[in-house]
C-alpha cells in the first residue's frame, strides 16, 4: 500500500461545513422518502392480492458488489494526499481504487438491470402484483440515487487526473458518506423486499 | 458544526451579463425576487379563479364574458359547467397552497433575507438554489398547461383524493391528462422544495457570521429555519406519494385503487389498492404544509412588531420554542383531516389529542404578541397594520380549529364551509398578511425606495374588513350545513342563504380589487417611490447595515461581527432608542 501523508490541519471553511451538513440533510430527506415508500408497502402488504415474489439471485451478487465498492472507495481515500486549503490529490493507487469503485458502482446498476430482465423473463412486470410494483419502484429509485454517486465518482476522477489534479477534500468525504449510505439503504431495501411482515 | 463562522466565504463570482444576473442568477436575492414574482402571478391567477367561482355560485346561469375563451367545453356559451367549477376549484387550491403560500413567505423572503440576516454572502449551495427556483417555475408551467390542453384541469380538488384521481378519464373531465399534469407538477415542486429546504438548513447551521449564535438570529430567520426542517420531512413524503399516483395512472399499478371499483359504468382493471393510503401520505405532508405556510409569517410578523413597538417581545426565546413545538406537533396530527375517512375511531381520538395540544404553543405565541403589545406605543404604518392584522386573522381563524379538532364536532362540520372559512383565515389570509407586512417593511431594503404609505393603509383596511366579510359568514354557512365544493345552491334548502352568498361574492370582488392597489403600489414605488435611506425603520438586524438595494455579495468586503440579539429596542444607543446587532457598544442587561 502506498504511504499516506498526514493530513494538514486546515480549519474547515463555512462552505465546507455547510456541504457536510447538506449531505446529512440530503440523506435524511432520502431516508424519509424511503420511509414513505416503506409505510405504503406495509399498508399494501395487508391486502389479499399481495403475491410472494422470489427475488432473482443476482441481487445477492449485486449486494456484494455495492458493499465492495464502499471498501474500494475507502481504500482510495486512504491514498489521499492532503494539500492546503482543503484540497486533496491522490496517488496512482488511489485513482486506481477510485476507478474500481466506479466500475463496481456501474456493475451494480447493470446487475440491477439484469434482475429486472430476469423478472420480466418470468412474466413479472411492474403491474403484475403489488409486490413486483414495489420491487421495481424501490430498486429503480435506488439505482437513480446510486447514479448520482457514480456521477460524483466521474467528477472526482476528472479532478484527480486532469488539470491541477486536485479535488476538494470535503467533496471526497461527502461522496464517501453518500456512497456508504447507498449501501446501507440497499441492504434495507433488500430486506424489505425479501421479508413479509 | 460550529456555532459561528469567522470568515464568510465568497461562494460565487459576481454575476456577469443579463442572463446570469437576472435569469439564471446564483444570487439569493435575485432568486428571492423570482420566487416573489412567481407567487405574485400565481396569487392573482388564483384570485381570478376564485372570482369566477364566487360569481358562478350566486349567479349560476349568468354568462361570464370571456369565460368560453378559457374553455369551450367547460363554459359553453360563457356559463360554467359543474365540472369546470371543480376544475377551477382544484387549480385555485393548488396554486394558492403550493405556489403562493409556500413560495411567498418561505421561499421568496427566506431566500432574500435569511443569508443577510445571519451575515452570509449567499446560500450554502447557490446552484441548488437556482435549480430550486427553476424547478418550481417548471412545476408552475406544467400545472398551467392543464388550462390549455383539451382535457382541461383536473376536478379532484387540491387534495387529489384517490381512487378517482388515480383512474384516468373515467373519473371525469380533466382526469385523463389534467390530473397527470397535476401529479407531475407537484412531484417537481416537491423536488424543488427539498433542494430549497436543504439549502436553508445548511446555510443557517454553517454560514452564520462571527458572533451570530443561534439565539441571536432574528425570529424570522428562526421561522424560516424551522419551516425548512418541516418542509424537508413533508415534501420528502409527498414526492413518493405522487410517484405512486402517477404509476397508478399510467403504469397499471394498484397502489391506491381498490378491486371492484366502477367509474363511468366501467369496472376499473385494478385490485387491492388502498385509497386511504393516499390520504395518509398526502396529509402527512398536508398538515405540516399548513405550518410551512404560516410559520414564516409568524416570524416575519414578530420581527416587524418588535420594530414597530420599539421594545422587545416578552420573550423571544418562548416565541422560538413555541414555533419549534408547533413544527414538531405538526407531524402528529395528520389524521384529523381523516376523521370521516373510515379510519378506526380510536385513531381519531389519537389524532384529536395532539391537535388540541397544538393550541397550547399557538396560544402562547398569541399571548406573547398581545402581551408585548400591551402598553406599547406602536408606530402605525402599513407594515405594522398588516402585522396586527395577521394576529387578528390567526386568532379568528384559529379559534374554529378548536371545534374541528374534535371528532364528534368534525363529523358534522366536515366538508362544510366552516372548514373552508377556518383554513382560509388561519392559513391563507393570515399567511398573506405576513407577506404583505414583509413587503411593506422590506421594500425599502430591496429597492431603495418606500412604498406609498397612504395606498398601503387603504389596501390594509379594505383587505382586513373585506376578509372578515368573506370568511366569517363561511363559518355560519358551515354551521347550517352548507357543503363545500357544490357549484350552486338553487332550489334546495340553501335558497334562503343565497343573499348571504351574494354578499360574500361582492366582498370578494371588492377585496380582490383592492389587491390591484397593492400591485400598483408595488410597481409604481419600484420606479418612482420616495427614496429610502439605508435603515428607514431604525431597525437592528444585519440587513439594515448594508446599502439598499444590497450589493451582489451583501456585505461587500466586510465580514460582519455580531454583538447583540436583534431586539435591542427601547435602550439608549448611540443612534437612538436601539442598538444594531453589529454595534460593539455595550448594553446593560442585553445579550
Amino acid at each position: 500500500m502506498a504511504s499516506t501523508t498526514a493530513p494538514t490541519v486546515v480549519p474547515q471553511s463555512g462552505a465546507e461545513r455547510a456541504s457536510r451538513s447538506g449531505i446529512w440533510v440530503g440523506i435524511f430527506a432520502i431516508t424519509m422518502s424511503f420511509m414513505a415508500f416503506s409505510s405504503a408497502l406495509f399498508v399494501r402488504q395487508g391486502s389479499l392480492d399481495w403475491g410472494h415474489l422470489v427475488l432473482p439471485s443476482i441481487l445477492y451478487l449485486n449486494t456484494l458488489l455495492l458493499l465492495a465498492s464502499s471498501g474500494t472507495f475507502e481504500l482510495s481515500r486512504r491514498h489521499l494526499e492532503f494539500h492546503t486549503a482543503g484540497r486533496v490529490g491522490s496517488s496512482g493507487a488511489g485513482v486506481a481504487w477510485l476507478l474500481a469503485t466506479l466500475a463496481l458502482g456501474i456493475a451494480f446498476c447493470a446487475g440491477q438491470y439484469a434482475a429486472w430482465q430476469n423478472l420480466r423473463a418470468q412474466g413479472i412486470y411492474l403491474a403484475t402484483n403489488p409486490n413486483s410494483s414495489f420491487f421495481y419502484v424501490l430498486t429503480f429509485i435506488h439505482v437513480l440515487h446510486v447514479t448520482a454517486g457514480i456521477v460524483a465518482f466521474v467528477y472526482l476522477l476528472g479532478r484527480l487526473t486532469m488539470g491541477s489534479r486536485l479535488a476538494r477534500r470535503s467533496f471526497f468525504d461527502n461522496t464517501a458518506i453518500y456512497w456508504h449510505f447507498m449501501g446501507v439503504l440497499w441492504l434495507y431495501l433488500l430486506l424489505l423486499c425479501r421479508i413479509k411482515l | 458544526m460550529s456555532e459561528t463562522s469567522a470568515q464568510p466565504v465568497q461562494v460565487h463570482a459576481p454575476p456577469q451579463g443579463f442572463l446570469w444576473k437576472y435569469v439564471f442568477s446564483l444570487d439569493h436575492k435575485v432568486i428571492g425576487k423570482q420566487y416573489y414574482a412567481l407567487a405574485l402571478v400565481a396569487v392573482f391567477t388564483g384570485m381570478f379563479l376564485s372570482w369566477l367561482m364566487r360569481i358562478h355560485l350566486v349567479w349560476p346561469v349568468a354568462k361570464i364574458p370571456g369565460l368560453e375563451l378559457m374553455s369551450k367545453a367547460g363554459a359553453p356559451g360563457g356559463v360554467m359547467t359543474p365540472e369546470y367549477y371543480l376544475s377551477l376549484l382544484t387549480m385555485h387550491g393548488t396554486l394558492m397552497v403550493f405556489f403562493v403560500l409556500t413560495n411567498a413567505p418561505f421561499a421568496a423572503f427566506g431566500n432574500y433575507f435569511l443569508p443577510i440576516q445571519i451575515g452570509a454572502e449567499d446560500m450554502a449551495f447557490p446552484r441548488f438554489n437556482m435549480m430550486s427556483f427553476w424547478l418550481t417555475f417548471l412545476a408552475w408551467v406544467v400545472l398551467m398547461l392543464a388550462f390549455v390542453i383539451p382535457d382541461g384541469p383536473p376536478i379532484a380538488g387540491w387534495t387529489e383524493y384517490t381512487p378517482l384521481s388515480a383512474i384516468g378519464k373515467d373519473a371525469g373531465p380533466g382526469m385523463q391528462w389534467g390530473a397527470s399534469l397535476w401529479g407531475i407538477s407537484i412531484a417537481i415542486f416537491c423536488a424543488a422544495s427539498l433542494l430549497g429546504a436543504l439549502n436553508f438548513i445548511a446555510t443557517t447551521l454553517d454560514l452564520r457570521a462571527k458572533g451570530m449564535t443561534l439565539m441571536r438570529m432574528p425570529l424570522c430567520t428562526w421561522a424560516w429555519f424551522i419551516t425548512s426542517c418541516i418542509a424537508l420531512l413533508a415534501f420528502a413524503v409527498l414526492l413518493p406519494a405522487c410517484i405512486l399516483l402517477i404509476l397508478d395512472r399510467h403504469a397499471g399499478t394498484s397502489f391506491y385503487i381498490p378491486a371492484g371499483l366502477v367509474a363511468s359504468d366501467r369496472l376499473q382493471p385494478h385490485s387491492g389498492g388502498s385509497p386511504l393510503l393516499w390520504q395518509h401520505l398526502f396529509w402527512f405532508f398536508g398538515h405540516p404544509e399548513v405550518y410551512i405556510a404560516i410559520l414564516p409569517s409568524m416570524g416575519i410578523v414578530s420581527h416587524i412588531l418588535v420594530n414597530s413597538m420599539r421594545k422587545p417581545l416578552l420573550s423571544a426565546k418562548v416565541v422560538i420554542y413555541s414555533m419549534m413545538s408547533i413544527g414538531f406537533l405538526s407531524y402528529m396530527v395528520w389524521g384529523h383531516h381523516m376523521f370521516l375517512s373510515g379510519m378506526n375511531p380510536m385513531s381519531a381520538l389519537a389524532f384529536s389529542f395532539p391537535t388540541l395540544t397544538i393550541t397550547i404553543p399557538a396560544t402562547i405565541l398569541t399571548l406573547m404578541w398581545l402581551g408585548s403589545l400591551y402598553g406599547a406605543n406602536i408606530q402605525v404604518n402599513a407594515a405594522s397594520l398588516f402585522a396586527l392584522g395577521f394576529i387578528s386573522m390567526f386568532v379568528s381563524g384559529g379559534v374554529s380549529g378548536f371545534f374541528l379538532a374534535q371528532p364528534s364536532i368534525d363529523i358534522y362540520l366536515h366538508a362544510t364551509y366552516f372548514v373552508v372559512g377556518h383554513f382560509h383565515m388561519v392559513m391563507g389570509v393570515a399567511s398573506l398578511f405576513g407577506v404583505f407586512a414583509g413587503t411593506y417593511f422590506w421594500f425599502p431594503k430591496m429597492t431603495g425606495r418606500y412604498m406609498n404609505e397612504g395606498l398601503g393603509k387603504l389596501h390594509f383596511w379594505i383587505t382586513f374588513i373585506g376578509t372578515y366579510c368573506i370568511f366569517m359568514p363561511f363559518h355560519y354557512l358551515g354551521l347550517i350545513g352548507n357543503i363545500r365544493r357544490y357549484q350552486s345552491f338553487v332550489d334546495d334548502f340553501m335558497a334562503p342563504y343565497i343573499p348571504l352568498h351574494r354578499f360574500i361574492t361582492i366582498a370578494a370582488l371588492v377585496t380582490g380589487a383592492a389587491q390591484f392597489l397593492f400591485l400598483y403600489n408595488l410597481i409604481h414605488s419600484r420606479f418612482w417611490g420616495k427614496p429610502a435611506p439605508e435603515n428607514p425603520w431604525n431597525a437592528t438586524s444585519l440587513e439594515w447595515t448594508i446599502p439598499s438595494p444590497p450589493p451582489w455579495n451583501n456585505f461587500g468586503d466586510k465580514h460582519p461581527v455580531v454583538y447583540h440579539d436583534p431586539y435591542q429596542y427601547g435602550v439608549k444607543g448611540s443612534g437612538g432608542d436601539f442598538v444594531m446587532q453589529d454595534s460593539p457598544e455595550p448594553i446593560s442587561g442585553g445579550d
